[in-house]
């Protein structure tokens, strides 16, 4: 029995399960939950992780390439340089014209359309971390430039951002901390004509989870390691073909293990969430999955695994902000054409505060993610940054979110306007970890 | 290319602040809390030293002379930090020391500030060196300050002056006061006008002074004007009445002051937590950046959401400043540095008060002090409500008529 099949059978018994249960008709729920099984099963309820496609180490270089850090600038400064501020042009323009139509039916879909995605692929966004020598674009590493890039995406819509990033998160990762072999093994692809679906998986289901304590391990047995655990909220999971993931390694403490969505024991569920629908979040279940010993990223150190989760955490931020500049950018033509009492209602400083302090928070949220950032580019630490605009961001998206609601009220509350999706999206900010890196 | 980092030539400036606040301010703060009016005759020495020092290197108070605009924005589109960052770099530093006692430094009044802003070069020469004090507010207007009823009535070569004014900032101890009038009540914000008046002047009549609830070191002063008679060179500004200008010369003070304004909550805001992240240390509770923040001791969860406000106050300031620096205009982001520092500085300072329990409370430690004096910074140089109504019509494109 190979791994799809057992992956069937196992979607099978927990449907079957689910059929025989009394439970169901006692409570009145068998219709909700037969829904929700064939909507489950459609996705392949549970099933095997995609085959995907074999990775095999292409020329390999002597030793990793690694991206040389950004020279630190001698003075205060808050103008993006010639390169970022083009690139960030670039998909500023490609999030209004391409990714803002598409994101309604997306959200509604639960899955971003190939076409935006390979034309965010065509935009390179997946390569920014990759050395130019394993075939990337970029020769600096800047973490700036993937803030103002997640940014100006996120402006178009926050699911299809996390979608299209995705990739990028474990390319990145690849290129800061792979080794030469992982490098040869795993890049080549990132910089071709077909990005394979990749993520960085780090969450897990649980309340007041803490990432640094994972509840996956990683068992070392005769230099190989078998995980075991639960992942939450993995973008585009279910058609994931490479994976990392995040494991409590025996002996190590929490480190980073890159995964073929083909190795045995690995299962993914559809687990789709309140917001960045777009991103196809799925659960990904890992029994006994076994892995060599070199699967093991960045010698396990933990300041290679505190630095994804605090770049983890600034890319989100940047989401943040460009999904809050997009509510406000949108509640400002509204609130000064609704008309009530006979006045546009912005003439009133209730409605007019909140637009001002949305302006307020959400430029204090730009300012501390870029801190963070530049702060990571020139080789400084930012663990105390990002964690403050990680705090900010959490907080004030949330209530930008339900601010933008709340200025359009009941035309808020539906579909016809893209602010509901914003409420739903914002509040990812501060729950979200992981999934992708600047 | 983005940096948010102090840059390294203001570091030597940025110290020298921080031990003037450390060796000179925080000694006497408590002092002069206790012994509300009377003149803290420390800061002369201060004074003076600041004066030697200060030729361009933006160390003082909040009317240092860094805030005028000719010298912005060298033209070539190159990156300038310049002395509105440096002045309010040092103003944080300072205001860590003690804002009471920087509000009534020697030399550095707001009425500094105006006149550095709107005066001409002549009257620039002529008041040079001098403390001048701000005189706006009238018992019947505070943020509406177009609806001053001072007036300035024209006779011969001098203005005559008759009025009342409250909330002068150094009033009793600036020799020079800024005094705004109105040339004609009936044209509105377009006819106000500042007038320098000689503090020794018969016609400028001190009332009182106010006892307050914070920055008791600083002097409040409230002034009759009576047949107060001012030459006319000492008028700023033009003596057209042009209403399209509306406000012009009056209203750019505030551009200029409201970061310094912003950054001495900053430094208030930094102040409080040092102290209370010192006190939580020695109770055993440690904040850690790596872990969610919902994770750890409530305490240091507090704190931490303190330290991210406290953070975005800060760098938009840093931003209102350097925009300052590079000839943008930046009404926009000093209400917006002035808002967020202003409510984040009362927020902090009463949350750390309570966080240190009696510690915080009492008249032994000064955080209790800092929480009084706090309060004036989410008030004076426009209040919150003023500053949110500046960051509305901007962000909305709406005028003063439409959005009250």
């Amino acid at each position: 029995m190979n791994a799809t099949e057992r992956g069937m059978g196992l979607s099978l018994r927990a449907l079957n399960r689910l059929a025989g249960s009394q439970l169901l008709d006692r409570v009145g729920q068998r219709e909700r939950v037969e829904r929700w099984v064939y909507r489950g099963a459609r996705g392949g309820f549970r099933a095997a992780t995609v085959a995907g496609r074999s990775f095999s180490a292409a020329a390999k270089l002597a030793r990793p390439a690694r991206q040389a850090p950004a020279r630190a600038p001698e003075l205060f400064d808050i103008t993006p340089n010639e390169e970022q501020r083009m690139l960030s042009e670039a998909i500023g323009a490609f999030a209004a014209e391409k990714v803002r139509p598409a994101a309604l039916a997306a959200d509604g879909a639960c899955a971003t359309p190939a076409e935006i995605l390979a034309q965010a692929g065509e935009l390179g966004i997946a390569t920014l971390g990759i050395p130019e020598e394993l075939g990337g674009f970029m020769a600096e590493r800047s973490a700036v430039t993937g803030v103002l890039v997640g940014e100006a995406l996120a402006h178009g819509d926050m699911g299809i951002a996390l979608a299209a990033l995705a990739p990028g998160a474990v390319a990145g990762a690849l290129g800061l901390w792979g080794d030469a072999e992982q490098q040869a093994t795993y890049l080549p692809a990132f910089t071709g004509d077909d990005v394979p679906t990749a993520a960085l998986a780090l969450l897990e289901p649980a309340p007041l989870f803490n990432p640094l304590k994972p509840a996956t391990r990683a068992r070392a047995e005769e230099g190989e390691w078998v995980l075991s655990g639960v992942k939450s909220l993995v973008p585009r999971g279910a058609e994931a073909e490479l994976l990392v993931i995040a494991a409590d390694a025996e002996g190590l403490g929490p480190a980073l293990f890159i995964v073929e969505s083909s190795t045995a024991g690995l299962f993914t569920e559809p687990e789709p969430a309140m917001g960045l629908r777009a991103a196809a979040t799925a659960r990904l279940i890992l029994n006994d999955v076994r892995l060599p010993g070199a699967a093991l990223l960045g010698e396990g150190s933990i300041a290679v695994y505190q630095e994804c989760l605090q770049r983890a955490r600034l890319a989100w931020c940047a989401l943040a902000v460009g999904t809050g500049q997009a509510v406000l950018d949108y509640v400002i033509p509204y609130v000064n054409e609704r008309v009530a009492f006979g006045e546009p209602i912005s003439n009133r400083q209730a409605v007019a505060f909140a637009v001002a302090n949305i302006g307020i928070e959400l430029e204090g949220m730009r300012l501390l993610t870029y801190r963070a950032a530049a702060r990571a580019d020139s080789g400084k630490s930012f663990d105390r940054e990002a964690a403050l605009a990680r705090r900010l961001c959490a907080e004030q998206a949330a209530r930008i979110g339900s601010e933008g609601v709340q200025l359009l009220g009941g035309h808020g509350f539906v579909k016809e306007h893209p602010v509901e999706r914003w409420y739903r999206d914002l509040r990812a900010a501060g729950v979200m970890e992981g999934a992708l890196l600047v | 290319m983005i940096s948010l980092e102090i840059p390294k030539k203001f570091k030597p400036l940025v110290s020298q602040a921080h031990q003037v606040a450390s060796e000179v301010l925080r000694p006497i703060s408590r002092k002069y809390d206790l012994a509300e009016h009377e003149y803290p005759k420390e800061l002369d020495l201060l004074a003076s030293l600041i004066d030697g020092v200060n030729e361009g290197s933006g160390l003082g108070g909040a009317g240092a002379a860094g805030v005028r605009r000719e010298d912005n924005g060298s033209g070539d589109g190159a990156n300038r930090n310049g002395s509105n960052l440096s002045t309010v770099l040092s103003v944080m530093e300072l205001c860590w020391g003690d804002v009471g006692l920087v509000l009534t430094m020697p030399r550095q009044g707001l009425g500094n500030s105006a006149i550095a802003s709107v005066a001409s070069e002549e009257q620039l020469t002529r008041f040079d060196g001098r403390w001048a004090a701000m005189a706006i507010t009238e018992p019947e207007a505070g943020s509406d300050s177009a609806a001053i009823r001072t007036t300035a009535v024209l006779d011969g070569d001098e203005y005559v002056l008759n009025g009342e004014k409250i909330y002068v900032t150094s009033g009793e101890r600036a020799e020079l006061v800024v005094v705004w009038a109105t040339l004609d009540r009936s044209k509105g914000r377009a006819a106000i006008r500042s007038f320098v008046v000689e503090r020794s002047n018969p016609g400028l009549k001190l009332d009182r002074l106010e006892h307050k609830l914070g920055i008791r070191a600083s002097d409040t002063a409230a002034f009759r004007l009576e047949d107060c008679r001012v030459p006319a060179e000492d008028m700023l500004g033009s003596a057209q009445i042009d209403v399209k200008q509306g406000f012009g010369g009056a209203m750019q003070t505030f551009d200029n002051t409201r970061p310094l304004v912003a950054g001495m909550a900053v430094g208030l805001t930094r102040a409080c937590l040092e102290e209370t992240r010192a006190q939580l240390e020695q109770a055993g509770v440690q904040e850690d950046h790596a872990a969610p923040a919902l994770t750890q001791h409530a305490a240091a969860a507090r704190m931490q959401a303190m330290e991210a406000d406290y953070e975005a106050a800060r760098l938009l300031t840093l931003q209102a400043a350097w925009m300052a620096d590079n000839g943008r205009p930046n009404s926009l982001h000093a209400s917006m540095a002035k808002a967020k520092a202003g409510r984040t500085c009362v927020e902090v300072a009463l949350g750390c008060v309570e966080l240190c329990g009696s510690l915080g409370y009492s008249e032994n430690g000064l955080l209790e002090k800092w929480a009084r004096d706090a309060k004036i910074l989410d008030i004076f140089e426009g209040t919150q409500q003023i500053q949110l109504l500046i960051v509305a019509r901007q962000l909305l494109g709406k005028s003063s008529a439409d959005l009250r």
